[in-house]
């Protein structure tokens, strides 16, 4: 569930851009106006603003944004306002240009969203760099990580129940095969996981599981350093417990471990209109303090408060 | 008195059956939306094995990237699965990745192209294509990469930088043991003149029944796209009309259907 809070009666797109435009008129800008209107909209009324916004004042929202605005805050408005098809196409641009924790960010995209949503991605980065998605991330991978990010990221998965058991068993006893042979890039473990239903691929888990004593994931974790085991790991559990995967994605970004120094933002950013209710469960049951709670504590100012506001703290 | 009854020779039987079994499929087809056309011919190939793997590069290869998204969309909907994971599931050989590749594309179908690139993917094309003896080229990551990701209009200035590194057109490199490499670099490159050398093959007296379908499909799939373009180019290739080729080799419904469908826009 989301934890985006909209207000009953929402003011016309006119004023809310009105309200904007005023909160970077003078001296240094009124962010508490920015985040009192920006993080109580859903994108289909950010949409409605940008337009507008444009309309009224000759300026793409973002680029007064980006002017008036600096740093986290920034970032987590910016990216926070952008249309979530268009948002992902811009981070997954973003992570092709940069280096190996952005393989993350690509797998991330490609797994968590519907089929019909990572679609859209593609469509949106067509329209906005005139390339496809696939053909980038080819470009700026090589060997095992290109093998698994670039079907992924063209994958259009069957979204539907239909399960099929005997399959499920069969690929289950392939999986453990390849992956007793340490064979963890095998063309069959890739063909599973980037081509399979969601449904089918729990199903397939499932029975390894039942019939191989451990889940697929404790299996992998031989190599303690192998990158891309871990990103194996992380693709199955995206797969599979998306507000798992990013319940220890805040974890470790909130505690500053790991290289990911987005993934806070990100997350929130990404999340907040989808699953960010079940992830905050997730949080509070890992960690026994909410998430509420944790970020409060390790950020500060303006980017505290847009970030609390995504997450439904307090009312809209 | 005994009965007699003269039984109708056994051949004159299947060729009247061939003949309205040719009609119906040609209608059948016709009558279908797009996608499920596409989708229907992907599933059959995938059935009928190697043989008709050229099949599913002509359907990833010719169509716009909004027209094969329609036929993956309508693949889910007909088959409860995806178009990649029942190629994948199915193909086993060589060709596996490179298929699997094509039919996932949505390729950019802007005019932009980055010519720096396009020559150093020239280059690289050339030296696998070279090297194929070593290491089969259409397992080649790089060529997958190339040839599966790039937009048309991209690939359009890789063959002429091609041409200029090897001295040949990218496709006379390749010959019949490459195949599927060949029919695709054809249909991304050449589309029309591929699908003339289909319909010529096809009208051949001592093809195979699968080559001869490829009448039907070409006609009924191509003739609200490019017929017209398909006909000079036939006209070009083979120095025949299209249409009279075909009131030569086939006969009745069948027949006038197709030519009906191939002078539609007189």
């Amino acid at each position: 569930m989301a934890s985006l809070k909209v207000t009953a009666s929402v003011p016309p797109p006119q004023e809310d851009a009105e309200q904007l435009n005023k909160a970077f008129k003078g001296w240094g800008t009124n962010e508490g106006l920015i985040i009192s209107i920006l993080a109580h909209r859903n994108a289909a009324q950010r949409n409605l603003i940008r337009q507008v916004y444009a309309e009224a004042y000759g300026q793409d929202l973002l680029k007064d944004l980006d002017k008036e605005l600096s740093n986290d805050f920034e970032r987590v408005v910016l990216v926070w306002t952008l249309d979530p098809a268009e948002r992902d196409a811009y981070l997954a641009n973003e992570a092709t240009k940069r280096f190996t924790s952005s393989n993350w960010v690509l797998m991330e995209i490609a797994c968590s969203r519907s089929s019909h949503d990572l679609f859209k991605v593609r469509q949106a980065y067509h329209a906005r760099y005139k390339k496809s998605l696939e053909e980038d991330v080819a470009y700026h991978t090589t060997g095992d990580f290109r093998k698994l990010l670039v079907p992924l990221v063209s994958a259009f998965r069957y979204e539907g129940e239909e399960v099929n058991t005997m399959l499920a068993k069969s690929e289950a006893k392939i999986l453990h095969e390849k992956i007793s042979d340490k064979a963890y890039s095998d063309d069959e473990i890739i063909r599973i996981l980037t081509t399979r239903s969601k449904a089918q691929l729990n199903a397939t888990l499932n029975h390894y599981n039942n019939a191989f004593g451990n889940a697929i994931n404790k299996n992998l974790k031989e190599d303690a350093d192998n990158e891309f085991l871990k990103l194996l790991r992380a693709t199955i559990k995206c797969l599979t417990y998306p507000e798992k995967y990013f319940e220890k994605l805040l974890r470790l970004a909130i505690k500053k471990i790991g290289t990911d120094e987005w993934a806070l933002t990100r997350v929130v950013a990404t999340r907040a209109e989808v699953d960010m209710e079940r992830i905050k469960e997730e949080y509070r049951r890992r960690n026994s303090v909410t998430l509420d709670h944790d970020i409060a504590g390790e950020t500060a100012g303006d980017y505290e408060r847009m970030l609390l506001a995504l997450i439904g703290h307090g009312d809209a | 008195m005994s009965v007699h009854f003269e039984r109708w020779n056994d051949h004159c039987v299947r060729l009247l059956k061939h003949e309205f079994v040719r009609f119906k499929n040609a209608l059948v087809l016709w009558a279908m939306h797009p996608w499920e056309r596409d989708a229907r011919l992907v599933k059959e190939a995938l059935k009928k094995g190697p043989q008709s793997y050229g099949v599913i590069v002509e359907i990833a290869c010719t169509r716009s990237s909004e027209e094969l998204l329609g036929a993956r969309k309508a693949y889910h909907s007909l088959f409860d699965q995806s178009i990649e994971e029942d190629v994948a599931t199915h193909i086993h050989g060589s060709e596996r990745k490179l298929l699997v590749a094509l039919v996932s594309a949505y390729r950019y179908e802007g005019p932009k192209v980055k010519e720096d690139a396009a020559k150093s993917e020239a280059k690289i094309l050339a030296n696998a294509i070279k090297n194929g003896l070593k290491k089969n080229p259409i397992e080649d990551e790089e060529v997958i990469r190339i040839l599966s990701t790039r937009s048309k209009a991209h690939l359009k200035i890789v063959y002429k930088h091609y041409k200029e590194v090897s001295g040949n057109i990218i496709h006379e490199d390749l010959d019949v043991s490459d195949l599927i490499l060949k029919e695709t670099v054809e249909c991304l490159c050449s589309p029309h003149a591929y699908f003339s050398k289909v319909l010529d093959e096809a009208m051949g007296s001592d093809s195979h029944k699968n080559t001869k379908k490829g009448l039907t499909r070409v006609i009924v799939t191509r003739a609200d796209v490019d017929m017209k373009e398909i006909k000079e180019e036939y006209m070009n290739l083979f120095g025949v009309s299209l249409s009279k080729k075909i009131e030569e080799k086939a006969n009745g419904n069948y027949r006038d259907f197709l030519v009906t469908l191939i002078t539609r826009d007189n």
